[in-house]
């Protein structure tokens, strides 16, 4: 089975509208090289559900997103993301600003195909009150009101890996693999982007314990060395602080527009020559928190 | 205020908020709170789990700054996914860096202004507020101690809950709401206050009630004529943090002494 498609074919298949998940937290292992990829596309208006970073930051300022699902934005290297900022100051966007678990919880039950999941997290707080479409529940077992938190079904999901065979046995070597499973079962398609490509028979139990979820899951794939720049891809190359800050700088529309022709509106192989090289790239050291 | 500083001092007060908490996960968000809490594992409360700030547990609290030759001790697995277990089982004390708190002890990290549409400024957003309060004991540090970080009437967006009877959902279970002390740049305060009411409980050196007070948006309760000082730290807790935790002293920049010109 061969799932690899070019990184514009995969995208091809996103329509406007749709609800899109995004894997990776905050500026670590974001799938950028698809978002730049989706932001060339002349598709617009989706949902966007992400732990956020550079990739919501990146949608904002390319004015393609009508709604986020989400419990923060952060660059990490700057706590805040100066389009994200600016997009929602302005009112841009619609916002379903809840808790991070919430967030969890909600695309759990999607995977399990549940309608919602219970949890205590979010009574007493605006997280319900400013989202009166999630509602509480009462346990049939005790008087216990809790909040029945909805499914949050995703269209697509984009993942960012380290490696992959072509059928979709995916690894993901980093200490932390965030919630790219929960993106991954909550989602109809999933496309990820990986580091590199290897053949099935180069995988053994060992390596196993770095498969995160299984192959049925896995729509398409798309190689993508260094395809998380400039967010970071523990082990193997930290965050971009200097990308990121031009990015940062970036919130006029002149300089916008800068970016946006000089780092998207190009080729992936010009995009690490444009950012300094892959020696560069691999040269970045990995974040100390 | 000669022999140690204004962030020594907060470091110290803001240890005691893991006093007693036995083995559960100490989170300190931000420099000072994170100093805290390796402080509280070094000294009265080595049970405490403490993580290298991704991760991994760590049985010795990894020192701030540039780690040169330092290797962190890891003696356990705590992922994000695993953290949100942990919290819904109540195993974690947070101190967390809200950017505004209200007399309920309601805490805001989302966003400043009264239209959650069109906000005045956007700030981190809820992240984990809302779960870490209802699940288990939170404390707070708040460098700058005035009326808009400590605000009249309600926070602009409660991501944390408090203690506000008008926000209790009929049928809610509260007893996993344990708010426990607040560290600021001029004061120790807990809600010990009836119904959990903020109350003074210690006074930074040089500090006036009077001036917590004009300081904050809502009255405090004072249940003493005479406010204790806040402690001072101890030979051992001060070589612990400027030769172990904090060699290159980011404490400062991120709490600077002002009365130390």
């Amino acid at each position: 089975m061969d799932k690899i498609l070019s990184a514009c074919e995969a995208i091809s298949t996103i329509e406007s509208g749709m609800t899109i998940g995004i894997g990776g937290w905050g500026s670590r292992r974001k799938p950028m090289s698809l978002i730049r990829e989706l932001i060339k596309t002349d598709k617009t208006d989706f949902t966007l559900v992400s732990y956020g970073g550079p990739d919501v930051g990146m949608l904002c300022a390319a004015e393609k997103i009508k709604k986020l699902i989400f419990g923060f934005v952060s660059l990490e290297t700057t706590p805040l993301d100066p389009h994200f900022r600016k997009t929602r100051q302005e009112g841009k966007i619609e916002i379903m600003e809840i808790d991070e678990g919430m967030l969890n919880l909600g695309l759990t039950a999607a995977g399990m195909r549940l309608p919602f999941h219970v949890t205590r997290s979010g009574l007493g707080t605006d997280a319900l009150r400013l989202n009166p479409d999630i509602k509480t529940i009462k346990s049939p077992y005790s008087d216990e009101t809790l909040v029945a938190m909805p499914a949050i079904h995703l269209d697509v999901a984009l993942l960012h890996v380290h490696e992959t065979d072509p059928s979709g046995n995916s690894f993901i070597f980093g200490p932390d693999y965030f919630f790219d499973e929960q993106f991954a079962r909550a989602a109809s398609r999933v496309i990820i982007s990986s580091e590199k490509i290897i053949q099935t028979e180069e995988i053994n139990a060992e390596k196993t314990i770095w498969n995160r979820f299984e192959r049925s899951l896995v729509t398409n794939i798309v190689e993508a060395k260094f395809g998380a720049h400039p967010t970071s891809a523990a082990p193997d190359y930290g965050f971009d602080k200097t990308h990121l800050e031009e990015y940062s700088n970036s919130t006029e529309p002149d300089s916008w527009k800068k970016y946006f022709d000089t780092f998207i509106n190009i080729k992936n192989t010009e995009y690490i020559r444009s950012v300094g090289g892959e020696k560069f790239i691999s040269s970045l050291e990995l974040p100390v928190f | 205020m000669e022999k140690f500083t204004l962030s020594e001092l907060c470091i110290c007060a803001a240890s005691e908020a893991w006093r007693d908490d036995g083995e559960v996960l100490a989170t300190g968000i931000g420099l000072i709170p994170r100093l805290a809490a390796s402080l509280a594992k070094l000294t009265h409360s080595p049970d405490l789990m403490i993580t290298d700030g991704e991760a991994y547990l760590v049985s010795e609290p990894v020192p701030v700054g540039r780690r040169g030759d330092y290797t962190p001790k890891i003696e356990g697995y705590m992922n994000y996914s695993r953290v949100f277990l942990n919290l819904w089982k109540g195993h974690r004390h947070a101190m967390t860096g809200p950017v505004q708190i209200d007399k309920y002890g309601q805490t805001n990290i989302s966003f400043i202004g009264d239209n959650s549409k069109k906000p005045k400024a956007q700030l981190l957003g809820a992240r984990g507020f809302p779960g870490n309060t209802i699940n288990h004991s939170n404390s707070m540090f708040i460098p700058r101690h005035n009326i808009r970080s400590f605000v009249e009437g309600e926070v602009d967006m409660v991501s944390g809950l408090g203690y506000n009877p008008s926000r209790r959902i009929k049928g809610m279970r509260e007893d996993f709401i344990n708010l426990k002390i607040i560290v600021s740049n001029l004061a120790v305060l807990d809600f010990k206050g009836p119904e959990h009411q903020i109350r003074i409980k210690s006074l930074h050196p040089n500090v006036t009630l009077q001036e917590v007070q004009e300081n904050t948006g809502f009255k405090l309760i004072v249940d003493s004529e005479n406010i204790p000082e806040t402690p001072f730290p101890s030979e051992n807790q001060l070589s612990i943090i400027r030769d172990f935790l904090d060699p290159e002293n980011l404490r400062e920049q991120a709490l600077p002494d002002k009365r130390k010109q």
